[in-house]
């Protein structure tokens, strides 16, 4: 589903590379945590992903695309394939939660009949039925962010991408939001999850790529995660 | 679908960013008015070339007693009539009549009259009738032939001189030309001064967008339905400002020149409220195009995919 081979990364000549000859294989169904401390390259990885960023040697291919090789007028495409939750939710304050999961439907072209049943039905997964109306001020931390996911995930991507999804959110909030990526994980979509909360890494006990200095050090199922001290 | 949603993005921006919505309109409604009065100038200038010319005519002045000391035709005194009748059939019948149309005769009675009409100093009183001659005035199918009836009769026995009217009216045109190039060169700045502020306007709404915008690229919508609304706000700006234009040019036309200046003076033809319409479609598409392609260059850094 998602190969990186052999995959550097420099943003300024002479600067020390953000990522430095990582190749990692992820296949469908996969969980896996991203883990390492801040500027070890995992938020990159993802960029990558997403064709936020190019990389400066080696091959990134998802979901069956070339995603350093493609058009730029083939990059939407492969977003619809790949859902993407950040750290500080990205809502619309000005759109109610379903008008917030509506509007990635709508501009991708969904008809209004679709988006009508395929917004309830998520809402509904995420733990939100009931609260359609309510816009993202009017709800705690852990609802944005369950809003985040039921957006990313309500065009069903075979992949969803997250990065330090529970970065803004308590401990006992964070372990729903895991509980509901670990749901959405038995459904068959692949969930890459960049983190450097070693609590859930630990709890979930998944896959775990560590990344340190923008070099791939571990790659281990059902991994642990220990924090290094500065962190 | 897409359109509602384009729609509403549209004029959700334009009442979100009225104040800037408002400065395009406002500098397309004043680059407008500039390039319209610009282009209804150059017409008007057009109109009096032309009426001009068509009124225009070429003097023959036949040899008078004042004239014999003074031009070589002249030297055996006033112009008899056996040389006007030479004149007047190469001017009939010879190569250069198919360029005549008309052949007025000003005695030498009339044109002493004239003479006296304009004369300040009374240097014309101290004269008489006898002093000058009679002159031929031509009305010529073109101008611009002025040149071969100077040739066709200039050297002539009894031709004293052979003038074109339009000399006198070259320095009008001069002017008016230079007035036109003068409101088209204004017209120019003001259109790059609406580059600039589009630019600025489109740039800022982006920025203020761009949270959605970035929402929308994660989620895969085109880079075309990401920037059309943005297009399309700065299009509807700008064409309401060009309509304004129209709207102000229009009045500026029935009540200016049609009310006022073509009673003022009354020996030109005048340009008329259908001129104002016949370019209102270009000021329009010009405005659009502005619009569209300002947003288009400014967009494709701001809302990169």
């Amino acid at each position: 589903m998602i190969t990186i081979d052999r995959v550097s990364k420099t943003y300024a000549a002479g600067h020390q590379p953000a990522l430095d000859d990582v190749s990692i294989q992820i296949d469908r169904g996969d969980f896996v945590f991203l883990v390492g401390s801040s500027g070890s390259g995992k938020s990159t990885l993802l960029k990558l992903m997403l064709r936020e960023e190019r990389p400066s040697r080696g091959d990134v291919f998802v979901a069956g695309r070339h995603v350093n090789k493609i058009p730029n007028w083939r990059v939407p495409g492969l977003r619809r394939d790949i859902g993407a939750v950040f750290q500080d939710f990205r809502l619309l304050p000005g759109k109610t939660v379903f008008d917030n999961v509506a509007f990635a439907l709508e501009v991708i072209g969904k008809r209004r009949h679709d988006i009508n049943t395929s917004v309830p039905e998520i809402l509904e997964l995420v733990g939100l039925e009931g609260k359609e109306r309510r816009y993202p001020h009017e709800l705690s931390g852990g609802e944005q962010q369950r809003v985040a996911v039921a957006r990313a995930f309500v065009n069903r991507p075979p992949i969803l991408l997250c990065d330090e999804p529970t970065g803004n959110l308590d401990p006992v909030t964070s372990v729903g939001i895991m509980r509901l990526l670990d749901r959405i994980n038995k459904t068959g979509t692949t969930v890459v999850m960049a983190t450097h909360d070693d609590e859930i890494v630990n709890q979930m006990r998944k896959r775990v790529i560590e990344l340190r200095g923008g070099e791939l050090i571990r790659d281990q199922v059902d991994g642990t995660y220990v924090r290094e001290a500065d962190e | 679908m897409r359109l509602r949603l384009i729609l509403s993005e549209t004029f959700g921006g334009l009442r979100r960013n009225a104040t800037m919505a408002a400065s395009v309109v406002l500098v397309t409604f004043v680059s407008m008015l500039f390039v319209g009065s610009a282009l209804l100038a150059q017409q008007q200038v057009t109109l009096i070339e032309e009426d001009i010319a068509s009124q225009v005519e070429v003097d023959v002045y036949l040899c008078g007693e004042v004239d014999t000391t003074l031009v070589a035709n002249c030297a055996g005194g006033g112009v008899t009539d056996e040389q006007e009748s030479v004149i007047t059939d190469v001017l009939e019948n010879g190569v250069v009549s198919d360029y005549v149309v008309d052949i007025v005769r000003v005695s030498r009675e009339e044109f002493y009259a004239l003479l006296l009409d304009h004369d300040t100093i009374g240097v014309i009183a101290s004269s008489s009738a006898e002093d000058f001659g009679p002159v031929l005035r031509i009305q010529l199918t073109d101008p611009s032939y002025f040149a071969y009836i100077e040739d066709a009769v200039g050297g002539l026995d009894g031709v004293a001189d052979v003038t074109d009217q339009a000399d006198a009216f070259a320095a009008l045109f001069a002017v008016l030309r230079v007035l036109t190039i003068g409101s088209i060169a204004l017209a120019a700045v003001m259109l790059l001064t609406a580059v600039l502020l589009i630019t600025t306007t489109i740039r800022l709404s982006a920025l203020s967008r761009r949270r959605e915008t970035t929402i929308m690229r994660m989620v895969g919508a085109s880079t075309f339905v990401i920037q059309l609304p943005f297009m399309l706000e700065g299009a509807i700006a700008a064409v309401l400002g060009a309509l304004l234009a129209v709207v102000v040019i229009y009045a500026g036309v029935v009540m200016v020149v049609e009310e006022w200046m073509r009673d003022l003076v009354t020996w030109v033809d005048y340009i008329s409220a259908p001129d104002v319409l016949m370019i209102a479609p270009w000021i329009l598409l010009a405005a659009v195009l502005l619009a569209a392609l300002t947003s288009f260059a400014t967009l494709r850094r701001y809302t990169r995919a």
